[in-house]
């Protein structure tokens, strides 16, 4: 597939394959795609941040590699290892006899390297470059950080045994972040930048009847409505996109076409995860279901 | 560098016309960068090659993509996305001198930069000072606190009439005193003497040797230091207090990984500008950022803010927090509890420092420290740079003695 050529054609591929994003962020994929630059999104947890690199894997007819990162990750688990066990067993198989020089260049050949994510993005036989997914960073550790911006400024990596690996068509990398800690200035210079908001009611109704389609559409506009009012309130976890989804596809499951005060009470906890949050809002049940009903 | 405003601006006018050439717009982006620069955002070369860039693949007729595309390049964090759209707005498109609906609605228009430069840009842009730097609503008080409005008269509280010798006393005892917080186990690995197997290093070795295991190599998690998060009360009753809990906050922020915030009836966060490596200068900054100094005291309602806006930002990787408070809250008590149960959850240890413990015959028994005293870890006294000293003690020595938590 060829790359879209205007933020018109990535937003309409982006709506065919029922992702409902705003404008701003299908010029950013434009530009970060014309660019050749990383693009990093932020936002609270359920936007869809994730959800953008997977659609626009399929936009590209791409492969999507996916990196979720975590506390602790190094090279070994992002970039390659060595298949120690299966080079160990080897050496000791080729006995007294056998050149040692030989073989120690046998055993750190490609056969014996396991490839990880990032060495994957980069040395590849796609025909359309992959899309590199880099999933929550800010749960990741500064040392990691500044790894990633070696990677990303020349796309290449080298192994000490093999030598350099230079990719050569670079990937288009998404950067995801929840903002759980501040991420390095250094490494967004390299990127550009897209904050993805709450949708207001109309597009929130418009991404449940895209991607639950079978909530009725009365039933959509309803939950969509509620959860809008829950955002306004005080809690501890606002519920994301991903909660409005689930909680029309639960009450979709229960065969509802509209909401009421009962069914909304018996599912609250697709949208609400904390204790503290369900206590508070259980009192207010029947206004809410009022209020949204009215929208 | 009032010769930088000089630029071939046109401003005043509508913006960007339909029929301006790109090679109109290249002088105009490299203004607008540089006001976004004077606004405190990163706009180097490399940004405005970028934006130029940018702006060749895009249709400059639809207004909301050129905003979109600068934004995209400009910005790269969400709290600078207010100010990106203030400039945006007063640079690409100002409002009519005479009209008074020239902003857009829900909208601040204000810049954060010092009254020259605003003054400076407002003459390059033919505007009135005020169209640079016009908050939507004037600042009122807000309507829960009405109650002791008088307390709440959000005043400027003046740090540079602190004494210089009294300031450098009490500066440099601090900066004695022994600050290292407790280190905790991370989840990446060192070599080490002893430990777990270093599987790589141990086969590494090994082959060398013909895969003869010959040698076992170790490993053991990397230590780091715990991030400090110092929540401090400067309300009215705090006031003795508040000055010398700066410079102490100061004092650690060049040490230590901290996180600082400071209530009386709202939650502010000093963290960054405590960042000037200049006590006076970093006194300075946070009394002009801080706008409720020496106000009322809502403990419970600036906990449940620092709860749901920044816990969850703050309080990753095993963070210690310590709250400064004398208790004299005039808030929901039951409130307070609610908020310390949550936050205890979430941090690694909660302590509670009080000025007033230090004083003969003190009984904790304000409303707000009975409703906080079985919900905080450690109870202790922060009246003078000894109690500092015994906490600096106690908090290098945290992940020794862990307290049992009821």
């Amino acid at each position: 597939m060829t790359a879209p050529a205007s933020i018109d054609e990535v937003e309409r591929r982006l709506r065919e394959r029922r992702y409902i994003g705003d404008r701003g962020l299908a010029t950013s994929i434009f530009l970060a795609l014309k660019l050749e630059k990383p693009l990093f999104i932020e936002g609270e947890a359920g936007v869809g941040k994730t959800e953008a690199a997977k659609v626009m894997a399929e936009v590209l007819g791409a492969r999507l590699i996916r990196l979720q990162c975590y506390e602790g990750i190094d090279l070994a688990h992002a970039v390659y290892e060595w298949n120690y066990p299966r080079q160990l067993l080897h050496i000791r198989l080729l006995g007294e006899g056998e050149d040692r020089r030989t073989a120690e260049r046998e055993i750190f050949s490609s056969e014996f390297l396991l490839r990880r994510p990032l060495l994957d993005a980069i040395d590849n036989d796609d025909a359309t470059p992959p899309v590199l997914l880099i999933d929550e960073i800010d749960r990741s550790d500064e040392e990691f950080e500044a790894f990633l911006l070696e990677l990303l400024s020349d796309f290449q990596v080298s192994i000490p045994e093999i030598g350099t690996i230079k990719a050569k068509k670079p990937p288009f990398v998404v950067i995801t972040s929840n903002r759980t800690r501040e991420v390095h200035d250094a490494l967004k210079r390299r990127c550009l930048y897209h904050w993805i908001d709450y949708p207001d009611l109309e597009k929130e109704v418009e991404i449940v009847r895209a991607r639950a389609p079978e909530a009725a559409e009365g039933l959509a506009r309803e939950v969509a409505a509620l959860v809008q009012g829950l955002r306004t309130m005080e809690l501890y976890k606002m519920p994301g996109v991903a909660e409005t989804l689930d909680w029309a596809r639960s009450l979709a499951a229960l065969g509802a076409t509209r909401i009421d005060a009962s069914l909304v009470d018996a599912t609250l906890g697709a949208a609400l995860k904390y204790q503290e949050d369900l206590e508070r809002i259980r009192q207010q049940v029947p206004a809410l279901v009022e209020k949204a009903r009215g929208a | 560098m009032p010769e930088a405003i000089s630029l071939p601006l046109q401003g005043g006018g509508s913006g960007r016309g339909e029929g301006e050439r790109k090679a109109d717009l290249l002088p105009r982006l490299g203004g607008f960068a540089r006001l976004l620069h004077d606004a405190g955002l990163e706009a180097g070369p490399r940004r405005l090659t970028d934006a130029t860039r940018a702006l060749t693949l895009i249709d400059l007729k639809k207004q909301e993509d050129f905003r979109s595309a600068l934004r995209a390049v400009f910005v790269s964090r969400k709290d600078d996305i207010a100010t990106f759209e203030a400039a945006f707005d007063i640079f690409w498109a100002p409002p009519d001198p005479r009209a008074s609906a020239g902003v857009m609605p829900g909208r601040t228009r204000s810049l954060p930069m010092s009254p020259e430069r605003a003054k400076a840009w407002a003459n390059a842009l033919g505007l009135n000072t005020s169209q640079m730097n016009r908050e939507q609503e004037p600042r009122t008080v807000p309507e829960t606190s009405s109650g002791y409005s008088a307390e709440e008269l959000l005043r400027h509280k003046d740090f540079e009439a602190m004494t210089w010798q009294e300031t450098e006393q009490v500066q440099r005892l601090l900066a004695q005193s022994p600050w290292r917080v407790a280190e905790r186990k991370t989840r990446r690995l060192r070599a080490a003497r002893s430990g777990a197997i270093d599987l790589r290093r141990t086969a590494r070795h090994a082959i060398r040797s013909s895969g003869e295991l010959m040698r076992l190599f170790n490993k053991r998690p990397r230590l780091r230091r715990r991030p400090l998060v110092l929540v401090c009360d400067v309300s009215g009753s705090m006031e003795r207090y508040s000055r010398v809990l700066m410079i102490f906050a100061h004092a650690i922020a060049r040490r230590e990984d901290l996180e600082a915030f400071v209530f009386s009836t709202r939650l502010s966060r000093i963290t960054r500008l405590l960042r000037h490596r200049d006590l006076d200068k970093a006194l300075t900054s946070v009394s002009k950022g801080v706008h409720d100094f020496s106000g009322g005291t809502r403990i419970g309602e600036a906990l449940a803010d620092f709860n749901r806006r920044w816990a969850r930002r703050v309080l990753g990787h095993g963070a210690v927090v310590i709250i400064v408070s004398d208790g004299w809250d005039r808030g929901d008590p039951a409130q307070l509890t609610a908020e310390l149960i949550h936050l205890r959850r979430s941090a690694h240890r909660l302590i509670w420092l009080n000025p007033l413990l230090g004083s003969d015959g003190y009984q904790p028994l304000t409303r707000g420290m009975v409703a906080a005293l079985p919900y905080c870890d450690d109870f202790l006294a922060v009246h003078n740079v000894q109690a500092l000293d015994d906490l600096g003690r106690m908090l290098a020595d945290l992940d020794i003695r862990p307290t049992r938590r009821r």
